[in-house]
Parts: C-alpha cells; structure tokens; sequence
C-alpha cells in the first residue's frame, strides 16, 4: 500500500512540477501584475482604469458580441454538417473528417495569412474578378471577415463534438421513434438533438473560448484597425513602444474570470442529464 | 378461428453484399394470432421482422397489410410497433414520457395522455415509478416500459424481437407467461422473434421455423414437435434420435435391418427417409423384450430424468429414462409405433440426430456463435 502511494507521488512528481512552472507560476505573475503598480505597490486601479476605460470597454464588447456571432454562425453550420456526416457511409465519413481536419494541420498564422492573400485589394479574388471586368471588392478591413476568420478557424472544434455526440446515438432508439410515429424531422427533434446537447454545449465552447481570446485573425484582416481584446493584451505586451505589464495583465485576468464564468455555465447545463458524448475540456 | 389475414409475405427475398438472407418467404398471419419466428442466429428470422416493421426494404416480393400492400410505406405510418432486443428507450426521458411518446408524436390531449400513461403503467405493473429515469430501473423494468411504450398506441400488430434474451431465467420465465397472457387480453397479433424453441412452444399459437432464409415449416407447436417436416427442425425442436430408413410399404419401415411397423404412409416402396424418434419415447427393456439391442454407453443424471446414450451398431441413441442404468450394460429398446415418425430426405439429412459425440455439436455450436458474431459486426457496421 504504501509502496504504491511512494511510487505513485514519483510518477506523478514530473507532471506537477511541470505544472507549477508553466501553468500555476504565470497565473500567479498576472495576477501580481494585475494587483500592483509600475513600481510594484499594491492597487486596484489597473481593474478600475480597465472598466472605466470608454476605449477597453469597446474592444471588450466588440470581443463578446463577435465571439457570440462566431459561435451561432459556427454551431448553425456545424450542426446540419455533423448530422449529414453521421449519415453517410462509414468510408464517405472518413472521408468529411479528413477534410474537417485538414486545415488543422497548418499553422493558424499561415492559415490567417493565406486567407488575408486570397482576400486583400490586389489579392486571388479581386485580380479574378478584374480580370472579367468585374469591380473589385473591399473584403477586408469589417467585423464580417473577422467573424469569417474566427468561423474559418474554429469550426472544426465544433464539429468533431457534435459529430461525435450524434454518431453515438444507438440506432435502435432512431427506429423506435420511427416506429412510433415519428417521421425523420420528428426524429431530430425529439430524440437526436436531445442526446447530443452535450456535443453541442463542449462545441459552443470550444469554440467561443478561443473567440473572444482572439488576436491575430483580427489584426491581418483589419491591417490593424480593428482592435479585439486580445490584440490590446498582445500590444500592452511587447507591441506597443512602452510595453504596460500591469494593464495587460488586469484585461488577461478579466478574461480568463469571464472564460471561467462562461465554463461554469455551460458545465451547470451539462449537469442537468449526465449524458456521456460529448468532448469534455 | 377464421379470422382474416393481417399480414401476407409473398416471395420476399433479401441478400446483403450478395449473400442471401431471405430466400423467398411466404407467409400468411391471422388477425389476433401469437406467432413466434424460431430458427438459429443468421436464419433471417429477424431480417423478416426488419421488413414487416419496414425499418428494411426487401429486394424483391411483397408485403401486405390488411390486404393492402405496404412495400413504399414508411414505418412511421404503419400501425404496427415494436419492441426492440435491447429496449431502445429513450435515456433523456423518464418512464412517463418514455410510454406517452407515440401518443405525444399524434398530438393526443394531454389529460388523455396522461390517463392512457397511468392505466398501461398499472397494467405492466410499474405504477408509481412514472419519473424514474430509464437507467435506474432493471432489466425486468425496462422490458415492461418497452412493452406499455409499444401496446398503448393499440398497434394491430406487435413486433417482439427477442425482447426475452437479455433477461435471467426465472424473469425471463414469468415474462413469457405475461406476454401470452397481455396477448390475449389485448387481441393484438403478436409476432415473436427467438431462438429458444422451448420458449417459442409454450407461447404461441403458431410456430413458424427458418434457416438459411427459408421456412422449414409452419404449424402448431405441438405439430412442429410431433410431425417435424425434416432433420433440421426435428433437431432443433427438442432432441432427436434421426435414423436412415427404408420405407418397405405404408405403415412399415425398416431399421437397422428390422421391421417397424409405424403411422405414416404415403411414401413409394422401398423410398429412403429419415426415421425420427423422440429419446422420451423410447423404453429401455431386458434385451429380450427389446427391438434393438445397444450397450449403454454414457449416463447423465439431469434431475428429472437419466440421458442415456445407447450403442446401436455404431449408431448413437438418446433415451431420456427414469430408470438408471449403468455404462456398459446391454438394454434392449422398445417402440411403439406412434412414436416413429417418417420425414422425406432434405438437405439436412444425415447431418443431425446422432448423438455420437457432443464434443462435434458443441464445435457447431461454437461455430455458429462465431458466425453471429461476424454478422452482428457487420450490420453495426452499415
């Protein structure tokens, strides 16, 4: 018994220490820098500068309101999609996952940075539609590209959940309904979509986690104009001339707590019917 | 009982991947029979359910509903339920809303809804437990949910597909009894899917036998036991003593080189058939009372009754006897006339009834279980 207990704390001493390094001591430098002052004394000023700040509490909403578009855009394409993928023949949805996945095995920044090509003034697009005499188009530069990057990037994170929630449930209840009155629409209704709300709740996560954390997609598709509020954090790091820590770390704690908090709420949904299919994170 | 057809198969026929699953079914079902498909794993009995509930369509052939034909109709709109071999209730619903399902999908008001929950409730003996959520309840429990789900939507037909296996013994016991039992109360046409022959004779009114995608024979259980058309079904219906024979004229057959005289006719002179001879109906005499002479050869003592297996010129018999009798004693066997029975010669003879070694049915048995094994895989897989 004890010998297991000894040998268990040495298999697991690697991965603790692991933890505290690189996942426990950061949290704790940003909520230091998030409490102090340049100088290093206690404040909560950084927290009360960020929510009177009229210029953070607009990155900030614009985050929320374009992570919220995201996701909806992104779980009313996934849904339909994932559905569709169930049904098709086991080597047709190896097929779709593959495809589901493949962008997914290039860098986000190459990925963003290969759309703003496609899309910029002189890029793939407009010089084909120029080349039929059609008007270019001004593509980048608005929330809709943005959201699109965002929808681009994240989507396959909500579909393999809901995928896999829907491809386990057992085909035998499918029948039953059927047999029991219920057309294929009636199916869906009453006995799919139930059994895969938890695919649904770890996509809407999965997804609007790293939405409202966005930087990057933003920046290249803005050139810079429109801020997110992980852009700001990124600029109060090492971006801006005079780099403010302190700033920086407050918006980072604040959206973490507001990750936390959009976690709990999806996870009090789940609660509800512990019903396994879902992705847990 | 001339009651009207509700159910006529004609010709159906279905393969997968070019393998034959049904190979020309034609069946008839009357309105308020108990009708139990009996055949082993990978016979199409199931297959034959799928259609009729419409969940599969068949290759070629028709089925009829009433007199109508029902090919294109989907299952949804057809007035026949059923209950699945593992229940298939839904888990995000709870008892009440598992049973008021089908009533929910056809928009009945919902104080109807709930008086027709509570009375199918009462009736399968799970009132009071209207909230449960379905993974709490056990096995017995879920059967009788699936059963009240089923009979309230008053199908005219019901489909049970094994709904039994997955129970233990004595519960799987007394829930024949209330099925037959829920049949009659109800008038409903049960058609009843298994592989368990005891099961299928003490339920129902007719015994309908398959392998290989084919019927072996349709009939009363009592006739399936007594008049079996073949080896096969003589072998799967209980146990058999099968024996190569010779029709000498009508009434006499000769074993083993004697003269039997029996109850069947009909055959040409000298015709070889199968003799089927039930092991309960054999006596175990002194040798020189007996028609045959054998030496005992193993002895089991199984409760009720002694199986003894009896030498007879390298031939294996099974005799279930009350009497014991030990290993290499020398009996003498004594038939009466109406327990030999005659069948013509299939493709099944010389494959069963001889009970020379257990060892090769428990192979076969084995084999077949590996087959069933492959083939559930694959459906999975479609």
């Amino acid at each position: 018994m004890n010998k297991t207990k000894s040998g268990q704390v040495v298999l697991n001493a690697p991965y603790l220490l692991w933890s505290a390094i690189f996942i426990v001591v950061p949290l704790l430098f940003v909520v230091y820098y998030a409490f102090t002052t340049a100088n290093g004394s206690f404040t909560f000023n950084n927290i009360i500068n960020f929510f009177t700040n009229e210029q953070y509490m607009t990155v900030f909403w614009r985050s929320m309101l374009y992570a919220v578009w995201a996701t909806v855009i992104s779980l009313v394409i996934a849904y339909p999609f994932s559905y569709c993928m169930s049904k098709v023949n086991a080597s047709s949805q190896r097929m779709l996952m593959l495809l589901v996945m493949l962008p997914m095995l290039m860098n986000l920044v190459v990925r963003t940075y290969s759309w703003q090509q496609i899309l910029e003034k002189n890029g793939l697009v407009n010089t084909l539609l120029e080349s039929i005499g059609l008007e270019p188009i001004q593509f980048l530069g608005n929330a809709g590209v943005i959201i699109f990057g965002m929808v681009y990037n994240y989507l396959p994170f909500m579909i393999l959940p809901i995928y896999s929630s829907i491809s386990k449930v057992d085909k035998s209840l499918l029948e039953a309904s059927n047999d029991l009155g219920c057309n294929t629409f009636g199916t869906i209704q009453k006995v799919i979509l139930p059994l895969s709300i938890p695919g649904v709740l770890s996509g809407i996560t999965m997804v609007f986690v790293p939405c409202v954390s966005t930087f990057y997609i933003s920046r290249q598709f803005s050139d810079g104009n429109i801020k997110m509020i992980g852009d700001v954090i990124e600029d109060k790091f090492y971006r801006s001339s005079v780099p403010d820590y302190n700033i920086g770390a407050t918006i980072s704690l604040v959206l973490m707590l507001i990750i936390l908090i959009s976690l709990a709420v999806v996870n009090k949904f789940s609660d509800d019917d512990d019903q396994t299919g879902g992705v847990v994170i | 009982m001339n009651k009207e057809n509700i159910i006529q198969l004609k010709d159906i026929r279905m393969s997968y991947d070019g393998e034959t699953v049904l190979d020309g079914i034609d069946l008839t079902i009357r309105d308020g029979e108990f009708v139990t498909f009996l055949g082993p794993s990978g016979c199409g009995k199931t297959t034959t359910l799928r259609i009729i509930a419409g969940f599969e369509s068949q290759d070629g052939g028709d089925v009829f509903f009433g007199g109508q034909n029902i090919n294109a109709v989907p299952p949804h709109k057809r007035n026949i339920n059923t209950i699945f071999q593992r229940y298939a209730l839904f888990p995000h619903l709870n008892v009440y809303d598992n049973v008021a399902f089908g009533l929910k999908v056809k928009n009945t008001p919902k104080s109807e809804i709930h008086d027709k929950v509570i009375e199918m409730l009462e009736l399968v003996n799970l009132k009071g437990l209207e909230k449960r959520k379905i993974d709490t309840l056990s096995g017995g429990q879920q059967q009788r949910v699936a059963i009240a789900r089923a009979i309230i939507n008053h199908p005219k037909v019901l489909l049970l597909d094994e709904p039994l296996s997955a129970l233990d013994l004595k519960l799987r016991k007394d829930m024949q009894v209330e099925l037959k039992n829920l049949q009659k109360r109800t008038g409903i046409t049960f058609i009843f899917v298994t592989h368990d022959q005891e099961e299928a004779l003490s339920m129902s009114d007719t015994v309908v036998v398959m392998d290989k995608g084919k019927i072996q024979q349709i009939g009363s259980p009592a006739d399936i036991y007594n008049e079996p058309e073949n080896a096969f079904v003589a072998d799967f219906i209980g146990e058999s003593n099968i024996i190569d024979g010779v029709m000498k004229k009508d009434f006499l057959v000769q074993i083993n080189g004697r003269d039997f005289e029996c109850l069947d006719s009909g055959f040409n002179t000298n015709e070889n058939v199968d003799v089927v001879i039930r092991p309960e109906d054999v006596d175990i005499v002194p040798p020189i009372n007996g028609m045959l002479e054998g030496v005992v050869t193993s002895v089991t003592f199984l409760g009720v009754h002694y199986e003894i297996i009896v030498d007879i010129n390298n031939f294996k018999w099974m005799i279930q006897t009350t009497d014991f009798h030990d290993v290499g004693e020398t009996v003498g066997l004594f038939i009466e006339p109406d327990a030999i029975h005659i069948m013509k010669k299939s493709e099944y003879s010389g494959k069963f009834g001889d009970y020379s070694s257990y060892s090769d049915e428990l192979d076969e048995m084995n084999e077949e279980a590996a087959e069933a094994a492959a083939l559930a895989e694959e459906s999975e897989d479609e």
